[in-house]
């Protein structure tokens, strides 16, 4: 398998990370050479085996609906980018 | 004094032949002599450092101390401590002040009484062998300042190798607390997954990601883990289990203890030099009294492959937090809400966390999820399901940590396959979610050679005594880099 240009555009596009054309070719060049690594995986026959997500198999814990952490909202926005009364500011996505 | 085991530091601190301010100073001082060519921290903060030694001597006078209060260590700059600089070793996270603490970091500073020297160099977000992909710059390895100190958890070794500080926590997804423990002739221990909570630990690949001591022997990696290990309601993956002396099994005898020698990691693609000195180790744990038992891992040279699906599709979930919104970097100019995430990050990853997202988006897309995610976690429980067969005719693991020593720096980093090869022996247990060590077996051309432990689940008792034992019959571990004394 190999990535041409404009999949490596389309992948960059879905992350949100701003690639520009030269770029995107040694990067091209980059994950080709890692999918050639990958690629190994598909000789392998793996029907019947249970996909493994996790190391341990845990449920998720329940714990009682009642407040357990302060308010810490300042402490939290002081390393914000940008935040005016308590909210986090954004460029406008509504017109 | 520097040179000391914790132990023996504890030892001092308790016979009041140095308070905890004095002790610190004297690293403190290394630090600021040293540091400038190491770079193995990213952050110093002496005021910080001197008052929480102050504190510590403060409950050592009272006699409230317990068996780490007031020994200095280094944290890898992947735990948030609260009032530090912490930036997992990237742009996007360089003025990033901590508004809370680890786990970890928590119980060090609190029930143990341990004071942080600082924040140790790392690989940016923990994604890289070599330390050199830190926004910092790279880390040099104290064996030889041209070469690599390992990483991901790089700083953290290279401090520990020059004695910068007597420990360090680190942080193993792939291999990184082994590898670097390899490269720099530390001892250093990854714990089965769900041990150590992972809460305010900057989150890599959450499946695999697991934090861990790094020190001069097996037996202050015990004394570590007992201060860092523990059930944690915070992090959904911690195991609620009851709480362990990992020391307790230290000095019980090997006699009679089966080491599993898996024949992938003897088989070509190791250096001679990394071979012939474990195969030393293997007839020094013979004289020990141990049997070696031939197993296999058929599966182990999918594991590298399996893992570089795994980790980059768990990354890039985690790393989509960081789009200049509630913390971190945010570009200066953009437009729309769209083009300010996608400049931002641009700016603030490196390469190797691009790339890794960017691999990561495209196996959990739609029409490649099945090809590439599903086959990778089906060869995942192939790998783990080895381990288990294997386990059943032995009670250790061992082999090499990394194919070769100390690598130049430059040599790798070009070349993101090269580089992902070096972890070849690591990451199989991170995918198994075993427990994992690296301990020093020797040189190769002057460089230092890692021997892998590897044990079942929750075996790291009987991991540390297995090394411990080694570690009383041989001094590779006691060897230091010239000039450091």
């Amino acid at each position: 398998m190999s990535l041409t240009t404009e999949q490596v555009l389309r992948i960059a596009h879905l992350a949100r990370i701003e690639v520009s054309e030269p770029e995107a070719l040694t990067t091209q060049a980059h994950l080709n050479g890692i999918f050639a690594l990958i690629e190994q995986m598909q000789a392998v026959d793996t029907r019947g085996i249970e996909p493994m997500a996790h190391a341990q198999d845990l449920g998720q814990r329940l714990r009682d609906d009642v407040v357990s952490e302060p308010d810490r909202r300042a402490a939290f926005q002081a390393v914000a980018p940008e935040t005016e009364a308590g909210l986090y500011l954004v460029p406008k996505v509504i017109e | 004094m520097i040179s000391r085991s914790l132990k023996q530091l504890s030892q001092a601190l308790a016979a009041k032949e140095i308070s905890s301010v004095e002790l610190s100073s004297l690293f403190l001082d290394r630090i600021a002599r040293l540091n400038p060519e190491i770079n193995a921290f990213i952050t110093v903060d002496r005021e910080k450092t001197l008052a929480m030694a102050a504190a510590a001597d403060q409950r050592l006078a009272a006699g409230t101390g317990g068996a780490l209060t007031g020994i200095p260590i280094a944290q890898k700059d992947i735990f948030c401590a609260e009032g530090w600089t912490t930036t997992c070793g990237s742009k996007m996270l360089a003025n990033f002040v901590a508004p809370y603490d680890a786990t970890v970091i928590a119980k060090m500073h609190g029930e143990a009484g341990l004071v942080s020297l600082g924040k140790t160099n790392m690989d940016e977000f923990a994604m890289g062998s070599s330390n050199e992909s830190s926004h910092f710059g790279p880390v040099k390895n104290p064996w030889d300042r041209a070469r690599v100190p390992g990483g991901s958890s790089g700083g953290s070794a290279a401090a520990i190798a020059a004695r910068l500080a007597p420990a360090a926590t680190g942080t193993d997804t792939g291999g990184s607390i082994r590898q670097p423990a390899a490269l720099c002739n530390l001892t250093g221990l990854k714990p089965t997954y769900g041990v150590v909570s992972r809460y305010g630990m900057i989150a890599y690949a959450s499946s695999l990601d697991q934090g861990g001591p790094m020190a001069g022997s097996a037996e202050d990696c015990a004394l570590l883990l007992n201060a860092m290990a523990g059930f944690d309601v915070r992090d959904s993956t911690s195991l609620d289990r009851p709480a362990e002396d990992y020391t307790r099994d230290l000095e019980q005898p090997l006699a009679g203890l089966r080491i599993g020698l898996p024949r992938e990691f003897f088989a070509a693609g190791c250096d001679a030099g990394v071979m012939a000195a474990v195969q030393e180790a293997i007839r020094e744990y013979e004289r020990l009294g141990a049997t070696i038992v031939d197993v296999s891992l058929p599966n182990s040279h999918l594991s590298v492959p399996a893992y570089y699906v795994i980790a980059p599709a768990e990354a890039s979930s985690n790393l989509s937090r960081f789009d200049g919104v509630r913390y971190g970097y945010r570009a200066p100019d953009y437009g729309s809400l769209d083009d300010m995430y996608a400049k931002t990050r641009a700016q603030g990853f490196g390469g190797e966390v691009k790339r890794r997202i960017l691999i990561g988006t495209y196996v959990l897309s739609h029409g490649y999820y099945d090809a590439y995610y599903l086959q990778a976690q089906r060869i995942r429980r192939l790998i783990a399901d080895d381990f288990t067969a294997a386990f059943a005719s032995c009670d250790v693991i061992l082999g090499p940590t990394s194919p070769s020593t100390a690598f130049r720096l430059g040599e790798k980093s070009t070349d993101p396959v090269q580089m992902y090869l070096s972890d070849i022996y690591t990451v199989a247990v991170n995918l198994a979610g075993l427990p994992g060590m690296s301990i020093p077996c020797g040189f190769a051309d002057g460089l230092p050679v890692g021997l892998q432990l590897i044990g079942n689940y929750f075996a790291e008792a009987r991991l540390l005594n297995v090394a411990h034992r080694y570690q009383q019959v041989t001094d590779w571990h006691l060897r230091r880099p010239a000039g450091i004394a």
